[in-house]
């Protein structure tokens, strides 16, 4: 496996907490540049350690991982993480907030300031600086959170349930988005996601996982032309796609 | 917002002219032997204004003495709860000195506090900053080490350097819990002050502070000016609450849920 044949590669990657079983075994994948993957299972599946291990927040235990062909820590720079929970920080406002991790790099104010605005007109907050994060709906929340992951321009998406907590109106209308997003920007995605529906509507790839220990036991190609819209639910081969990846959760191996 | 308060304020006022209402009624019932115990509202006004000069001078003391303490708990428990929030270890090590200081009754300790800082102010500032001390430090700690999780590791995954997790992240995030030990510390920086003056202010050169006024107008059987320190000293004790209060609603108003509107 040559450093230049994926963005992220895992060989073998095993995970491991204290003298505890794996939360993760066996487990190879190489994502291409630009593609969207998503990661569906069980609770304990091990899909969110997959992606915090990606993040460097937490080492592997046997096997390789690269990003962007160096160590995470290395690539640190090319990663953005967004989480379930919004985590923007209350005392700041929505500009100040998406500005974080610029200020964090020593950016200058002009720098800062174009960087921002970019990323509020991508998640459609423009307007919305001046609020607090408690002003916010859920589905606005979400958005700074994601001006916050794409203001540092990254090459790799990690997104551990980000939708998880919305209506689901809002959260197709944000699915929506990120693939238009995506589309301008062709970062990679590690999507993880309880639902069947998202995974279909957003993936180029569907990882199917299992629990005890965690690992891979399917993979299933998602050939949904793009770009999809709200139009693209209503298909007959998007269902049939949900369908399909239903069944394969259903037969993994019990825990 | 005036008009929101507006009924509050009126209330307030209802409540304490009820108050004084009584006070007056029970006052005038007591057999004119017991009448002392209560002294009407206006004898005490009237002694309040006797005793003007004096009274003002004690006031000021008190203030000085509870105002510097308060200051040096601040700025000393602020330091403390910072080295304190490095590790588990460190709080381990440290946490039961500061319990014990905590846990000995300041009266106690007044005396041997003058014996080392010397009379009259020294002393008061030294007492009232050990009474605020501890609540400012406590509540401080327990700010800087409950930073949410996810965002320390945002702060991580972002590079962000130990210095900038501190002033970024972790000390605004303490600010809430700066706050609630703020309010208490303000709450016993006056009686810390007072406490004080009972073991200090008799040997002060410049007439002490309310406590001291306090010992002397029982001692003298002046009961309408002892009320009147009474009076003054929850007065004291009140401003200090609503300047707590007023800071505390101008660094967290923006954004903390405590000052949400209910309906958003």
């Amino acid at each position: 496996m040559s450093p230049a044949s994926g963005i992220v590669e895992l060989r073998d990657v095993a995970k491991k907490f204290g003298a505890g079983p794996p939360v993760l075994t066996d487990f190879s994948l190489a994502a291409r540049s630009g593609e969207f993957l998503s990661f569906i299972g069980p609770s304990g599946c091990g899909k969110s350690t997959l992606l915090r291990l990606i993040a460097g927040l937490t080492d592997v235990s046997a096997g390789e991982l690269r990003v962007d062909g160096r160590t995470p820590e290395q690539a640190a720079s090319e990663l953005a993480f967004v989480f379930q929970e919004p985590t923007l920080l209350p005392w700041l406002d929505v500009a100040s907030n998406v500005e974080v991790p610029l200020h964090l790099r020593g950016a200058a104010r002009p720098a800062r300031t174009a960087a921002r605005d970019g990323a509020l007109r991508l998640v459609g907050l423009t307007g919305r600086e001046a609020a607090y994060p408690r002003q916010l709906s859920g589905g606005q929340k979400m958005r700074v959170s994601l001006a916050r992951a794409l203001v540092l321009a990254p090459k790799i998406l990690l997104l551990d349930e980000p939708f998880g907590a919305l209506d689901e109106m809002t959260r197709e209308r944000l699915q929506e988005e990120l693939l238009t997003i995506r589309a301008q920007q062709g970062w990679t995605a590690f999507f993880v996601t309880h639902s069947v529906a998202e995974a279909v509507f957003l993936s180029d790839r569907i990882f199917v996982m299992s629990p005890q220990p965690g690992r891979l036991s399917a993979e299933i190609a998602v050939p949904l032309p793009q770009p999809r819209t709200a139009e693209t639910r209503l298909s007959r081969r998007y269902q049939d796609l949900v369908v399909a990846v239903t069944r394969q959760l259903r037969s993994s191996p019990p825990p | 917002m005036m008009r929101k308060n507006a009924p509050s304020f009126l209330m307030f006022f209802l409540a304490g002219a009820v108050l004084l209402a009584g006070w007056s009624t029970v006052h005038h019932r007591l057999p004119e032997h017991l009448q002392f115990l209560l002294p009407a509202p206006g004898a005490v006004w009237a002694a309040a204004g006797r005793e003007a000069s004096v009274l003002a001078r004690a006031t000021f003391n008190t203030v000085e003495g509870a105002l510097l303490g308060f200051g040096l708990a601040i700025g000393f428990g602020g330091v403390a709860a910072l080295v304190l929030s490095l590790s588990p270890l460190v709080r381990a090590g440290l946490s039961p000195y500061l319990m014990m200081l905590q846990l000995t009754p300041i009266p106690v300790l007044a005396p041997v506090l003058v014996l080392w800082a010397g009379p009259g102010l020294p002393s008061v500032i030294l007492i009232t900053f050990l009474v605020c001390f501890f609540p400012l430090v406590v509540n401080t700690t327990q700010g800087l080490i409950s930073t949410d999780r996810q965002h320390v590791e945002l702060f991580r995954m972002w590079r962000a350097s130990r210095w900038q997790e501190l002033w970024r992240l972790r000390v605004p995030a303490a600010l809430p819990y700066f706050f609630t030990g703020l309010r208490i510390a303000a709450i016993l920086a006056p009686i810390g002050a007072v406490i004080g003056d009972f073991s200090a202010g008799s040997s002060a050169g410049d007439g002490g502070g309310l406590g001291f006024r306090a010992l002397i107008y029982s001692g003298n059987a002046m009961y309408p000016e002892l009320f009147a320190v009474v009076a003054l000293t929850g007065g004291l004790g009140f401003a200090a609450m609503g300047v707590v209060v007023l800071l505390s609603k101008l660094a967290l108003g923006r954004w903390h849920d405590s000052y949400a509107h209910p309906d958003g």
